[in-house]
């Protein structure tokens, strides 16, 4: 069939009998949706690529004996679809207890119990036993470098993990392999994912609907470090963690929960509640007088920002030539661990060495990057701990906080203030306007009229524009999503590319989308991003140079941007031969009962 | 005879010979595991054949474990595949299975160990009208009896092909 759906022509047809009418190209599940009617599925998800290939969402169509899969199938004028019929009914029941019997029935002990989709729907079919004999197949559990791990007894093959790795990400550390009951999702040649190609970005883990692929959780780290009455723990707080985490406990998507998650941090016995914020505008001072530098000084152009750990290791694993365009400043929360172990300890007359520094990342990147050898310039690992979202969460609920009903509460001081160029840096867009802010205004010495650059706002893959400073013209790009970031690195590379300065994220829709956030659709990232900016809208103060904080560090501590100081603790080298060579891979696996 | 180990210089050629082509990946793989002594497709190998050919490692490792006439493991230089489509199946083809684990002394799945012989199976290779058959390399063999398993483990462990050349499939 060459016939190419048009948006603008109506297609009427009836869902279990309701009327209903539909742009041309809508899809049965979506349309069905439309009159609420809510098709079971498992292999969908709204952000990817169909792959129909779990056979939950079969309907009729037409009183026809075929069963179309309501995922894959276009509407057309005049059918009338049943979705739900006692033929209907049991198809579905067999699939899933078909699926049961080759999973392990250990849910109590499962990470995503009661998160998990394959759970909520055996439970939304009244499967409260196995309909066959369990013969679920028993895989290690392979924890990578301590950042993801993999199970691959919980693995329902639905593929989500594989087209985001593959289409999106465009990184193709895994895929399916085999054929029939051999069948099975892995990296090439059955290798731990360190020695592949994976850039540790847990896109994977953010849509896969049970408990095969997640995040390494190290909340008992943190537990044990809380405890010990030796350690000094502060904690930072990434920005595009307090727009999110209220989702874990019910809140409205969207919500802006920062006092309630300072409250509860406060309330967990972090010695200091500091903010992430805070290190984005240090950032900022670095990343924004290295620009100038450069475009002064006929350094390397376009400068790329290096915040995004996954897009670190996506540019070390797959154009180490163009490693010379990334900015070398550290991520904010590598710059935060080095002042929090060299700046913090000497004003407050603590012992850095008795300093843990916890990060709370929307990121499983971070847990990563925290790792990397060279992160210890302070003298101590920059950071010690990094939980992501869904990690904190966890120790919330596990510490039988209240989070919704919490008061609010305050960030401590001289590394807790932030502004709103800071609290935007969790978008994608973000880093690159709040540079503007502050080169715009560095350069010409005159305050912006407006500090609002909406080109480089909003979640299309790849954003263009460009600002006058000083008489000079600058253009620059952003772009999310690590398919985004391989075009416009080829086109650098094919020497196409004509931007001076360029934000690069690794997720969709930036840290907002991060691999280690709430699980989440396209929807809800939006709601996340607009909060932000309301965020950004309602600070006093909203460019990084006039954070007073960030102007006392400067003054009493670091001297200047680019200076001395700056460079050891702030700034930091990228290897040309990719992770595996310089990282000492740890795997370890441990056997199913 | 052990065939000395092949060389990146080899696999490189291969690919030249196919214009360095991924359209020809399959051909490029095939002639790979066949160059390779051992009958299968190292992990280094499929690297290179990804770098040059621009294909990702994890597409590659895909097809090489799709596909039952390739091997990511080594096999014998010879792998006997039994055919277990339906028609081989009703004449038999168990035991036919049967008889080269006598003969070879090995279960199916497994190498001999002077790395002769693997045993494995395939899907259907179109001679069902002399089911059950066996596939050596190229050559089909059908009508397989225990005298028949019998004369062809020996013509290829002997190297004596004139034994097997009567009992090969000629269409």
């Amino acid at each position: 069939m060459s016939h190419i759906p048009d948006p603008n022509k109506s297609v009427n047809l009836t869902i279990d009998g309701i009327p209903v009418t539909v742009p041309e190209g809508t899809s049965i599940l979506e349309a069905a949706r439309k009159v609420n009617v809510k098709i079971p599925v498992l292999c969908h998800h709204p952000d990817l690529q169909v792959r129909a290939v779990c056979r939950l969402c079969v309907v009729e169509c037409d009183g026809g004996k075929k069963l179309k899969a309501a995922c894959a199938n276009d509407v057309w004028e005049g059918v009338n679809v049943v979705t739900d019929n006692a033929r209907l009914r049991g198809i579905r029941r067999m699939i899933l207890e078909m699926i049961l019997a080759e999973h392990p029935q250990d849910c109590l002990a499962c990470i995503r119990n009661q998160t998990c989709e394959l759970q909520e729907l055996a439970h939304q079919f009244g499967i409260y036993r196995p309909g066959f004999p369990v013969e679920a197949r028993h895989f290690d559990i392979v924890v990578d470098t301590d950042t993801l791990v993999r199970d691959m007894s919980k693995c329902v093959k639905c593929g989500r993990c594989v087209t985001m790795c593959q289409e999106v990400q465009t990184v193709r550390a895994i895929n399916t392999s085999s054929r029939s009951v051999d069948y099975e999702i892995t990296t090439p040649y059955d290798k731990p994912l360190i020695e592949g190609l994976c850039v540790y970005c847990g896109q994977c883990s953010s849509v896969c609907p049970v408990g095969a692929i997640y995040e390494n959780d190290q909340t008992d780290k943190v537990f044990e470090a809380l405890g010990d009455k030796e350690r000094h723990v502060v904690v930072q707080t990434a920005p595009a963690v307090r727009v999110a985490i209220g989702e874990e406990f019910g809140m409205p998507h969207g919500s802006v929960t920062t006092g309630k998650m300072v409250t509860a941090l406060k309330r967990l016995g972090f010695d200091k509640v500091f903010d992430t914020d805070f290190s984005a505008d240090v950032t900022i001072m670095e990343e924004g007088h290295e620009f100038l530098d450069r475009l002064n000084n006929k350094g390397r152009l376009p400068m790329i920002t290096s915040c995004s750990p996954g897009w670190i290791n996506f540019v070390e694993v797959f154009y180490p030539d163009l490693l010379p365009h990334l900015s070398t400043c550290k991520s904010p929360q590598q710059m935060f661990g080095a002042l929090a172990k060299s700046y913090y300890p000497s004003a407050y007359g603590v012992d850095p060495a008795k300093v843990t520094v916890v990060s709370i990342m929307p990121c499983t990147a971070k847990k990563f990057e925290s790792e990397r050898p060279e992160m210890n310039s302070s003298g101590y690992r920059d950071v010690d701990v990094v939980l992501t979202t869904r990690e904190l969460a966890r120790m919330i609920k596990i510490a039988g906080i209240d989070f919704p009903n919490l008061p609010e509460s305050e960030y401590d001081n001289i590394m807790g203030q932030s502004t709103g160029a800071a609290a935007i840096f969790g978008t994608s867009g973000g880093v690159m306007e709040a540079a503007l802010r502050t080169v715009y205004e560095v350069v010409t010495g005159e305050e912006l009229d407006s500090v609002d650059f909406e080109d480089v706002r909003g979640h299309q893959g790849i954003k263009k524009s460009s600002v006058m400073v000083g008489g000079t013209e600058v253009k620059i790009m952003v772009a999310n999503g690590l398919k985004n970031a391989r075009r416009v690195m080829n086109s650098i590379r094919r020497g196409e590319c004509d931007a001076h300065f360029i934000e690069i994220m690794s997720c969709p829709g930036g840290c907002v989308g991060g691999g280690g956030q709430p699980y989440a659709t396209s929807e809800t990232k939006r709601k996340r991003m607009e909060a932000l900016y309301r965020v950004d809208r309602d600070m006093p103060i909203r460019k990084s140079h006039k954070n007073p904080e960030v102007q006392a560090l400067y003054e009493k501590y670091l001297g200047e941007p680019l200076g001395e100081k700056s460079h050891k603790l702030l700034h930091t080298h990228y290897s040309t031969q990719g992770k595996h060579h310089w990282y000492v891979p740890h795997v370890t696996t441990s056997k199913r009962r | 005879m052990q065939q000395a180990p092949m060389t990146e210089g080899q696999v490189l050629k291969i690919m030249e010979k196919y214009n360095n082509d991924p359209q020809q990946l399959i051909a490029v793989l095939l002639d790979i595991q066949e160059a390779s002594g051992s009958n299968y497709v190292d992990e280094k190998w499929a690297a290179l054949a990804a770098r040059v050919l621009d294909v990702p490692l994890s597409k590659i490792y895909d097809i090489l474990t799709f596909y039952a006439m390739f091997s990511t493991k080594p096999r014998g230089e010879y792998v006997i595949e039994i055919c277990r489509s339906t028609p081989c199946h009703f004449t038999e083809a168990e035991e036919v299975v049967s008889w080269f684990e006598k003969v070879l002394g090995i279960k199916m799945g497994e190498t001999t160990l002077d790395k002769k012989f693997t045993l494995s199976r395939t899907c259907c290779v179109g001679a069902c009208d002399v089911g059950p058959v066996a596939k050596i390399g190229d050559e089909v063999y059908g009508d397989l009896t225990l005298e028949k398993v019998n004369t062809l483990v020996r013509s290829y462990r002997e190297g004596l092909p004139s034994f097997r050349e009567a009992l090969a499939c000629q269409n």
